[in-house]
């Protein structure tokens, strides 16, 4: 079983934390907001400097290049960028059932990004980054702006994804409900790094 | 050569004019006229002093010479195109990329102007070599600032669209692509527009000093349009060299969109 293994990540705005996470794994951060959850992701992708280890089981991250981890390691985040005008100009290669797991078509592709509603946007967000097949996933509450109808389709998507790929999930909410429904493993982030909370 | 000289009674009534202005600045509070009155006084003094400089390079012409004032003129252009910059690049990057640029454009550009086309003797002849220099330098100058400033300002307004392509495993340079590709545009538009619009709109500076100081208006229109083409080579090589190294400085070897490069 493949594992992301991050041992004493920091920088100057983290506190030295370690977690592990093995494929086919759910594992829930909690915390105050404002303490670093979203830069503890940043860091585990590469987006910014860090000292400590990162990578999946005996290898680091900086075995291969930025653009090869970050296709292994995919990080969603709670609103989604998108730098072109049409849905087509953001997916590379896209098959039509990767397409109707999620709610599209083929026509969908054609749609103008900034017609897409904020459920929309997320599930194409998603799409977006398993399109690169990523063996773990980095969630910045990815559900954060959702009404509840798309929160439940987003948190199947995600889930079956993890079961089926498998893939291991690092996934940040503040909604203790929702940690409860998906969670394997719980952390709580705390302003001295991350604890392990055991239930 | 039919030249009138001016006097300095002549300068005298012009300078009125501006005196003028500057007085009527102060009445409309229009906050700019200490400024109108340095920037003429500056003008006044330095194109004076290089009026003296030039004298002396034309009375003692010199490779050395040539050497020293085009490396000072360009390390005068280097330091303007970092103080237009609203973010600049942090440390020596911020003054050597533009003025590297720079000098890899506008003294290729030159050396080939005047060995190969105006092919003079000696080819660093003072009174072609420092004015074609000039002029390519200061419109390079304005196409590299523009081209970097729009690239760093794109680069921090358009920062969660960089990232979000980062994340997805795009490379940096493929990420920035679009902004790359506009800065680099943003940079040539002022040599494009004024040898589009010269002559039905504007008469260049060149030739209507070529005019003024006598020569036959032919002569001045050809000189005028060789400058056009040597400038809108130099600034567009300089822009698209400055442009590159800026984007690439945007990122590190981990592909991280490292935006503290810049100065706040």
């Amino acid at each position: 079983m493949k594992s992301l293994r991050v041992k004493d990540i920091e920088n100057e705005w983290l506190p030295k934390s370690s977690l592990e996470v093995a494929v086919g794994e759910c594992v829930v951060i909690s915390g105050p907001s404002g303490v670093g959850k979203s830069l503890l992701l940043r860091a585990i992708a590469d987006l910014d400097k860090h000292k400590g280890h990162v990578g999946i089981d005996d290898s680091s991250c900086n075995d291969v290049t930025a653009m090869q981890w970050r296709k292994q390691v995919g990080l969603l985040t709670a609103e989604s960028a998108w730098w072109g005008e049409l849905v087509s100009d953001h997916l590379d290669d896209v098959d039509n059932e990767m397409l109707a797991a999620l709610g599209f078509d083929a026509e969908s592709l054609n749609w103008s990004v900034d017609r897409l509603s904020t459920g929309e946007k997320q599930r194409l967000a998603i799409l977006r980054v398993l399109v690169n097949k990523p063996d773990f996933l980095l969630l910045d509450e990815p559900t954060a702006n959702l009404d509840p109808q798309s929160v439940n389709k987003v948190e199947k998507i995600l889930l079956a994804y993890c079961h089926d790929n498998p893939a291991g999930l690092i996934w940040v909410s503040h909604d203790s409900t929702q940690a409860e429904r998906i969670a394997d493993r719980f952390y709580s982030f705390e302003t001295t790094g991350l604890v392990e909370v055991m239930t | 050569m039919n030249m009138i000289s001016l006097t300095a009674l002549d300068l005298s009534i012009a300078a009125l004019l501006v005196i003028v202005l500057a007085v009527l600045g102060l009445k409309l509070q229009l906050g700019v006229t200490r400024q109108l009155i340095i920037a003429a006084i500056r003008t006044t003094v330095q194109l004076l002093l290089i009026g003296y400089i030039l004298k002396l390079l034309f009375e003692n012409v010199h490779l050395g010479y040539m050497a020293a004032i085009s490396i000072i003129m360009l390390l005068f252009a280097g330091r303007e195109v970092m103080a237009r910059q609203t973010h600049p690049y942090k440390g020596l990057w911020g003054f050597g990329m533009g003025t590297l640029s720079m000098f890899l454009s506008t003294f290729m550009v030159t050396l080939i102007a005047l060995t190969v086309i105006i092919n003079n003797d000696p080819w660093y002849t003072p009174q072609y070599a420092i004015p074609l220099l000039g002029m390519m330098l200061g419109n390079t100058m304005t196409g590299i600032a523009l081209g970097l400033e729009r690239l760093t300002q794109a680069a921090r307004e358009q920062r969660t669209k960089i990232e979000a392509q980062l994340m997805l495993g795009h490379s940096g340079q493929q990420a920035i692509t679009n902004i790359r590709r506009q800065s680099m545009r943003y940079g040539m538009i002022p040599i494009i527009n004024s040898m589009a619009a010269a002559g039905l709109v504007s008469l260049p500076g060149m030739m209507t000093g070529q005019i003024l100081a006598g020569s036959p208006p032919l002569e001045a229109v050809k000189y005028q349009i060789l400058i056009m083409f040597l400038i809108a080579a130099g600034t567009g090589f300089g822009t698209v060299i400055a442009v590159v190294l800026g984007s690439h400085r945007l990122f590190d070897e981990r592909e991280r969109l490292r935006l503290d490069r810049l100065r706040k």
